[in-house]
């Protein structure tokens, strides 16, 4: 961390990322960290009600409660969210936060109102996470939120309660990176695809202490949905965030959303994001650049997500990596993943196929994967579980009939929340059961214990659920 | 939060890299709304197996972890400084650190200490060469001493000197940034009316 640098003046060159920082500077001082204004905090039933106990202690209060807005997600069900939810422990944990959000004069969007739903998904949604904010949560996969040129960044339970009590956080200035992604993806080839072939590149601790800057022409021409993938598995890779610049796709996306600025302010508003691009001159701490042309559907084999291969490509030997301790952790990989290396990634055979998470799970996501379930059957001995990421995104969903399109596939239509992505609710896996999942972690025991997960793309997820083995769409029309 | 200067205690070699806290600590493990009782979730999958190493005697009693790099990556749960400090640990040690976990260590007391790779290697040979060997971890002068003898390890730890600080003194984040009040307000009334508000 480079604590200690500054910038001369307005007219230095800077990066987005530090643009974003000086805007919110409380507080510099040498040998301490910024103290860094906080735009928007969201927050959800599990990482908070030990901060909110904190704030009681002491005797505070929220101080800004019309910059904090709360959901329900991690522990929700999908089945029966209309009724009382049958764990009592989850359902003290989600009972713990409306009493709290009351107390302390938070808005809070429960389950069964419209605005329920991943606290990722429901930011972008509303139109609360707007270009240059800082936004913080109790989820490190609060990186989301920078596909919209926000500084975000996930945080533990001591600091929020922090941002309740101050709305500010001491924080290190961060390293910047640029990871600029050339030519164009292949047809077939998603946003999903191109942050697990990163993530593979540079391990799991390759972004650590960095602030990543995506750009390049592959990054531009994403919508802002597929931005929204890439940026979220950031920290996959160790970063404390990852950044896209605002452009013209990023205001149509806001434009007319509930709490986007309207009239006048509005153009206030896109004036000044406008400015917030890296200047031309810039410097970066690191760089990285990959091409576009070169990636394919991207599947994991092992227990981190840099654990990946192209789905054309077979389980690695362990005993092809270079350094010792990678071998060593490949070796317990494919012993908990019960994969022998040699396999082609094609021969795996799936149990559950999962379509769902802040990763994967907005409408585009269930448009993609209705597409291609549309007309056909998952096969027999497969689950597969599509789980909206909010609410409006499950109505939307229904509205345009992928309900049916994937009831008639014999998938299984559920209500918002986080699901299977960590098994917080009832929807796990069960010990050596097998998934594809277009979630963003594949740790062991993530979703069940002793549960197998793969990383794939929506498209992936899909075409698996058909063959009931790690296939593309591609592979179906050869049936 | 309670001071720390020294610690010295029995030293847990946890041979693996890439310890993510959905390995500190499941996810079902999370539903308490209290910050104790977290240490039956502790490394819960590894736990049923008799060979993992808390639960051989004596590091079962072990208060100085020392694991391999990239602990602490992924989930941004507290409840995995919880569920360590809840069984007993004080410091972890690895070359290197997930980042939230980092921080989440040093606002809740646990002392996070990078050490050169080399150095838990050589600790990881001692601690099973001679189990229950104690490692001392110094915070002011930012060292570690375990063993006696050819096999002794003695060297020094990275922590941030903000981080070193605010654990020495056992000092209380949100008081310190309360003492900048005014600092806070005046930048909030500058705020640009067309951020947008949730109320």
């Amino acid at each position: 961390m480079s604590g200690t640098r500054r910038h001369g003046g307005e007219d230095m060159s800077r990066t987005l990322a530090e643009k974003v920082w000086d805007e919110h500077v409380v507080r510099s001082t040498e040998g301490e960290p910024d103290l860094l204004y906080i735009d928007l905090h969201l927050v959800h039933e599990v990482t908070s009600p030990q901060a909110f106990d904190g704030l009681r202690l002491a005797g505070r209060k929220v101080r800004r409660p019309d910059l904090t807005v709360a959901t329900e997600d991690h522990n929700v069900p999908t089945v029966d969210w209309d009724k009382p939810i049958k764990d009592p422990v989850s359902r003290t944990q989600v009972e713990t936060l409306r009493r709290n959000t009351e107390e302390f004069g938070v808005r809070l969007h429960p389950l069964g109102d419209l605005d329920q739903g991943i606290v990722h998904i429901i930011g972008p949604q509303l139109g609360l996470t707007q270009p240059g904010m800082t936004i913080v949560c109790g989820d490190s996969h609060t990186s989301t939120h920078g596909a919209f040129g926000a500084l975000a960044f996930g945080i533990g339970t001591s600091e929020v309660e922090h941002v309740l009590a101050t709305q500010t956080l001491p924080q290190a200035r961060p390293k910047t990176m640029a990871v600029t992604v050339t030519g164009e993806l292949p047809k077939g080839v998603t946003a999903k695809d191109l942050v697990l072939t990163l993530i593979a590149h540079t391990g799991t601790g390759g972004g650590q202490g960095y602030v990543v800057e995506y750009r390049g022409p592959a990054i531009e021409a994403l919508s802002m949905e597929a931005r929204m993938t890439v940026c979220n598995m950031s920290i996959e890779w160790g970063a404390k965030a990852g950044m896209i610049a605002p452009d013209e796709t990023t205001f149509t996306y806001l434009r007319g959303r509930p709490e986007a600025p309207k009239g006048a302010d509005w153009d206030a508003a896109v004036a000044h994001w406008k400015t917030l691009v890296t200047d031309d001159d810039a410097e970066f701490d690191a760089e990285i650049e990959l091409d576009a042309r070169a990636m394919t559907p991207f599947v994991t084999w092992g227990t981190n997500p840099g654990h990946g291969v192209p789905l054309g490509g077979s389980v690695p030997d362990p005993e092809s990596f270079e350094e010792e301790r990678d071998r060593v952790s490949a070796r317990k990989a494919l012993e908990y993943m019960g994969l022998r290396a040699g396999t082609p990634m094609r021969e795996i055979a799936v149990d559950t196929v999962f379509v769902g998470s802040c990763t994967n799970g907005r409408i585009e996501d269930l448009r993609a994967a209705a597409e291609v379930v549309r007309g056909r059957k998952v096969a027999e001995g497969t689950r597969m579980l599509v789980v909206p990421g909010s609410a409006r995104v499950r109505l939307q969903a229904e509205e345009e009939g992928l309900d049916v399109v994937f009831k008639e596939a014999g998938a299984e239509w559920r209500g918002a929340g986080c699901s299977m992505c960590l098994g917080m609710n009832p929807d796990q896996l069960a010990p050596q059961e097998r998934s594809a999942s277009t979630s963003n972690r594949n740790f062991e025991g993530r979703q069940g214990k002793g549960g197998r997960t793969h990383l794939v793309s929506v498209p992936v997820a899909a075409a698996t659920a058909i063959r009931g083995t790690l296939s593309s769409p591609a592979d179906l029309e050869t049936i | 939060m309670q001071p720390f200067s020294t610690h010295t205690g029995i030293g847990v070699p946890l041979r693996r890299s890439n310890v993510d806290t959905d390995q500190i600590i499941p996810a079902v493990y999370l539903k308490r709304v209290t910050r104790t009782g977290f240490e039956d979730g502790l490394f819960a999958a590894w736990r049923n197996d008799p060979t993992f190493v808390l639960n051989q005697r004596p590091y079962d009693a072990g208060t100085v972890l020392v694991a391999g790099p990239d602990f602490g990556t992924g989930s941004s749960r507290e409840h995995a400084v919880w569920a360590l400090q809840n069984y007993g640990f004080r410091v972890v040690l690895s070359p290197r650190f997930g980042d939230i976990f980092r921080g989440n260590a040093g606002k809740a007391g646990l002392l996070a200490g990078q050490v050169d790779d080399k150095v838990v290697l050589r600790l990881w040979d001692l601690l099973e060469s001679e189990p229950g060997t104690t490692i001392t971890v110094d915070l002011d002068d930012r060292t570690i001493r375990a063993g006696d003898g050819p096999n002794a390890v003695e060297d020094s730890f990275d922590i941030d000197d903000y981080t070193r600080w605010r654990l020495l003194e056992g000092l209380d984040d949100i008081s310190l940034t309360l003492a900048h009040e005014t600092d806070i307000s005046t930048f909030e009334s500058r705020r640009p009316r067309w951020k947008p508000v949730t109320l």
